[in-house]
């Protein structure tokens, strides 16, 4: 394939102009004639059982046309099926130590039946002509509950005796993932360094702009409906909703139009995408719901919510010679992030060689909202217990940080290399990212800044962190090319992009291999009626997978393209070559045909019978495997002593996501990657109060980076291609995240060094870091 | 005059004049949104947490879904709609395409409406100012450092086609 001209240069993003303006569809943006509105009546208790629900003050109210409970929707909507999480089917079984999965997944009806088990689970459904009125009535449905007591802290739901959330699960446990390597307990005998802690990965929510939305109408000409979503995997969609109504897949479209940010959380289909859809199809007219911004905090899956203990064995030198890892993840309220802690044992190893491994992970059900994927999920946790484990020993044995990194990183590597979790990486050169961020960043240069600034006061924190993380799963990813008979191309594609851009990079793609300018290439998604059955944008996948399929389907496409020049030209397939937008015989270039022509000749009865008729293709790629993305990236902050405040002073990051297509698609997702991983090190965290209310429940409690907290940020790149897809590429979506939580963590740690504080939760808010001194001065006094 | 009561109100946005029978519960951002179908300004907090829903009202940026349409009678209001001229792009949209100053789209006409209201009032802001212009404008993109980039080009565009007529 020659790579020549649209591919890895600065390209517009095709996406922008209907974005620029305005003129855009996103799901609340369509409307329909007769449209109705739906207001969800939502639980204030965390634990219940349902009374009597009274209906008839909100049934009497101004434009009011139905008010559903959980047993009537049953009537014609069935529950949701299987809990969709990272990767989703694409989990393939490879390797022994796998689940001792709990035997029974707990059936989750769209509204409630007979028992709540978190704040905003929804009990009834009410429909209204307009949305005023339908939240009006929604306020006035009588719901009578039966209080139950209620465990919102996973090591308490443990316990015998604690509440329990489902009778099939057994202590609440609903998942278990453990992994054992090398002899641990050798590891840590006589171990001439040994460093722990209990690090949190807190709660978090991924606050996409756009709230979830649902419309969903029927459909005469499928003979059922057809529903927009705001969703990453409208083909899950379509499939869960068909199940849930009792429908041929046939009768069902799931459309995402332009979808405001998702970040895991818009994976696989909600409660309400069931409520408004079979709502849809019951009355048989069309029906929107947008969730409110407090409904998104309460009903929308949070993401992390994990601890761990965390407990590092090595040489004097550093060298590692164990790691135990036990994790206890919360789950929430009802099966979603099952396989959250998975990922985070898949990816226990980090970057490290290390001989010993005993990982644990119990997931638990909370009274609380479900847990799922969001932006890394289950790996930014894995790298930061890693990363700060790595800082503790460095501590411990009295190293830089650096030093102990590069004397324990797994020697570069192009062919695969398995580590102690088991996984099979792909290619890696972890000390040339780290050396290139030394490099970028001025790392010695930084330690004496340190110095100096200490010396009059000024406290400064340098963090590393040398990340490496899991992506392009599977199972599969679709995509027809097809030039149409102007010679225009047309790409669908069974993802499912929502601000990553890939209608820009496959076009960059199709448009370098047929010899087409971007202009005449349309990236069709996101609606089931038109695209190959496919999964979504989701797990960084987009480009390596999705782009897979275009690249096979672009191949067919342009070898017989390449046939019927031949045929025309009167020349060898072999010799046909695409230069300055033409298929031309090779060393004769003034004997070219259009792809224009070939196109009209493939759409036509003029060519030999054997040639058919058409120019499209569709294929389906399915990777062996998935790939390893890694980077190391380096926070410089400084913390006010006075005020525990935190300051991000500079930030470097090198990201190796292979084969790079759009630099500045690349270039925007490491940004956002950065933005958020510093959202979980410095800002947010999801606080439910010991009764199990949400504390966190507006923007105005739950704290976002704003464009004051963004500090400059250079953004560089090693390349290291993976043999795992047609691209080379690896993905970009979640690296960032990754990388920059541990790296801001460590360096607001680091700058806490004089005080002789060697660990401090995230997020580092200005509170906990004022009292983390507080209290370390306190402790330095009390032993003067 | 309970809440279903309707008020008679003329919204003046982007230039043209809609006489409109609303509740007067009803936000500005909802009016502009359903009433008038002028749907590229969004809703994301409805709470005045986030900036989405910015317009300009006599001048300056302000949130959509903290002011009530009643209270907007006659009052100049432009939005997203009403910033390109034709195909002519406004210079802060330009600007933002230039520096890829946005992924999903759903805080940039939000961003774009604070930076405008800015350049309106102060054609060479400083970095600071730029920043603080969008500081009530969240983007869970992260395309913060692309914002101000694109808001320092946005002005310089803007002096340059002034110092062109």
């Amino acid at each position: 394939m020659v790579l020549s001209r649209l591919v890895g240069a600065e390209v517009r993003r095709k996406e922008d102009p209907r974005l620029i303006t305005g003129s855009s569809t996103y799901v609340d943006d369509v409307r329909i004639p007769g449209m109705a509105y739906v207001a969800m009546v939502r639980s204030p208790h965390p634990h219940a059982n349902i009374g009597t629900i009274d209906a008839s003050a909100a049934k009497a109210m101004p434009g009011v046309i139905a008010v559903v409970t959980g047993d009537e929707l049953a009537e014609y909507c069935g529950p949701l099926s299987g809990a969709a999480g990272e990767g989703g089917s694409g989990e393939q079984a490879d390797y022994e130590e796998r689940e001792e999965e709990a035997e029974e997944s707990p059936p989750v009806w769209p509204i409630a039946r007979g028992t709540v088990r978190w704040v905003g689970e929804a009990v009834a459904a009410v429909v209204a002509e307009s949305r005023y009125q339908a939240e009006d009535a929604a306020e006035a449905v009588d719901v009578n509950y039966d209080v139950l007591p209620t465990v919102t802290d996973p090591e308490e739901a443990m316990k015998d005796g604690a509440p329990q959330l489902y009778s099939m699960v057994k202590n609440n446990i609903g998942a278990t993932w453990n992994r054992d390597h090398g002899d641990i307990e050798a590891a840590f005998r006589d171990a001439p360094v040994v460093a722990k802690a209990r690090i949190r990965s807190q709660r978090l929510s991924a606050v996409p702009m756009e709230t979830r939305a649902v419309l969903a109408t029927p459909d005469p000409l499928i003979n059922g409906i057809t529903v927009w979503t705001s969703t990453q995997a409208p083909h899950w969609n379509r499939n869960s909703i068909a199940d849930g109504l009792g429908l041929p897949a046939t009768r069902v479209r799931a459309v995402a139009p332009e979808v405001g940010g998702g970040f895991g959380v818009k994976i696989g289909a909600y409660q309400e995408d069931f409520i408004v859809a079979a709502l849809a199809f019951k009355m048989q007219r069309p029906v929107k719901w947008i969730e409110t911004r407090s409904e998104n905090f309460l009903a929308t899956n949070h993401g992390r919510d994990q601890w761990a203990d965390v407990e590092i064995a090595a040489e004097a030198d550093g060298r590692i010679r164990g790691l135990r890892m036990h994790v206890v993840q919360d789950l929430g309220g009802f099966p979603r992030g099952t396989d959250l802690a998975e990922l985070t044992g898949r990816m226990s190893s980090g970057c490290y060689e290390i001989p010993a491994l005993e990982f644990r992970s119990r997931s638990v059900y909370t009274n609380k909202m479900a847990l799922g994927a969001y932006r890394g999920a289950g790996r930014p946790e894995a790298a930061f217990y890693v990363e700060r484990a790595i800082d503790l020993l460095a501590d411990a044995a009295g190293l830089d940080p650096v030093d102990v990194r590069r004397r324990n990183f797994i020697a570069p590597f192009d062919d695969g290399f398995t580590t102690a979790s088991g996984e099979k990486y792909d290619t890696g050169d972890y000390a040339k990212a780290l050396d290139r961020a030394m490099e970028v960043a001025n790392y010695k240069g930084l330690r004496a800044e340190q110095v100096q600034a200490r010396e009059e006061g000024r406290y400064l924190g340098i963090g590393l962190a040398s990340y490496v993380e899991i992506c392009g799963f599977g199972p599969f990813e679709s995509a027809t090319v097809r030039v149409e008979i102007n010679g225009d191309v047309t790409i669908y594609t069974g993802i499912s992009p929502h601000g990553q851009g890939q209608e820009t990079s496959f076009a960059q793609i199709v448009g370098d291999g047929l010899g087409v300018p971007m202009e005449k290439i349309g990236v069709n998604h996101g609606d089931t009626l038109n695209t190959p059955q496919g999964n979504g944008t989701m797990g960084s996948r987009g480009l390596a997978v999705g782009g897979g399929a275009v690249v096979m389907a672009l191949d067919k496409v342009r070898d017989r393209a390449q046939a019927i020049a031949a045929h025309l030209l009167e020349a060898a397939p072999e010799d046909i070559e695409i230069t300055q937008g033409a298929f031309r015989v090779k060393g004769v270039p003034d004997r070219g045909v259009s792809l224009e022509e070939i196109a009209s000749k493939a759409y036509s009865d003029s060519l030999p019978a054997e040639f058919g008729a058409g120019l499209e293709a569709t294929e389906f790629f399915r990777p062996d495997d998935e790939t390893f993305p890694f980077g190391t990236h380096i926070a410089v902050v400084e913390v006010v002593a006075e005020t525990g405040v935190v300051k991000l002073v500079k930030f470097v990051s090198v990201d190796d996501c292979g084969v790079i297509i759009s630099p500045g698609l690349v270039r925007g997702q490491v940004h956002g990657g950065i933005a958020q991983g510093i959202g979980q090190a410095l800002l947010e965290e999801i606080v439910y109060d010991d009764s199990g209310e949400l504390v966190t429940g507006t923007l105005n409690d739950y704290a976002i980076p704003r464009a004051f907290d963004f500090p400059a940020i250079e953004t560089h790149h090693t390349e290291t291609r993976t043999y795992l897809n047609p691209l080379g590429a690896k993905g970009i979506g979640e690296a960032a995240t990754i990388g920059s939580t541990p790296a801001v963590a460590n360096a607001v740690i680091d700058a806490l060094e004089p005080w002789g504080i060697t660990h401090l939760d995230v997020p580092c808010t200005p509170e906990r870091v004022w009292r983390a001194i507080r209290d370390a001065s306190a402790g330095t006094m009390a032993a003067d | 005059m309970g809440p279903h009561t309707h008020l008679p109100v003329t919204l003046s946005v982007n230039g043209s004049r809609f006489p409109l029978l609303i509740e007067p519960r009803r936000t500005l951002l909802d009016a502009l949104r359903h009433d008038l179908a002028l749907t590229g300004t969004k809703k994301v907090c409805d709470a005045g947490d986030c900036g989405a829903c910015t317009v300009i009202v006599d001048g300056r940026a302000v949130y959509a879904c903290l002011l009530l349409a009643v209270d907007c009678d006659d009052r100049d209001i432009t939005t997203i709609e009403g910033l390109a001229k034709g195909n002519a792009l406004d210079p802060v949209q330009e600007a933002f395409i230039q520096h890829d100053a946005f992924q999903c789209g759903f805080c940039t006409s939000g961003q774009i409406m604070s930076l405008r209201a800015l350049l309106d009032a102060n054609p060479e802001p400083s970095d600071d100012q730029i920043l603080r212009a969008v500081t009530g404008n969240l983007c869970r993109c992260g395309a913060y450092l692309n914002i101000l980039k694109a808001g320092r080009l946005a002005a310089d565009m803007q002096r340059q086609a002034a110092a062109d007529v």
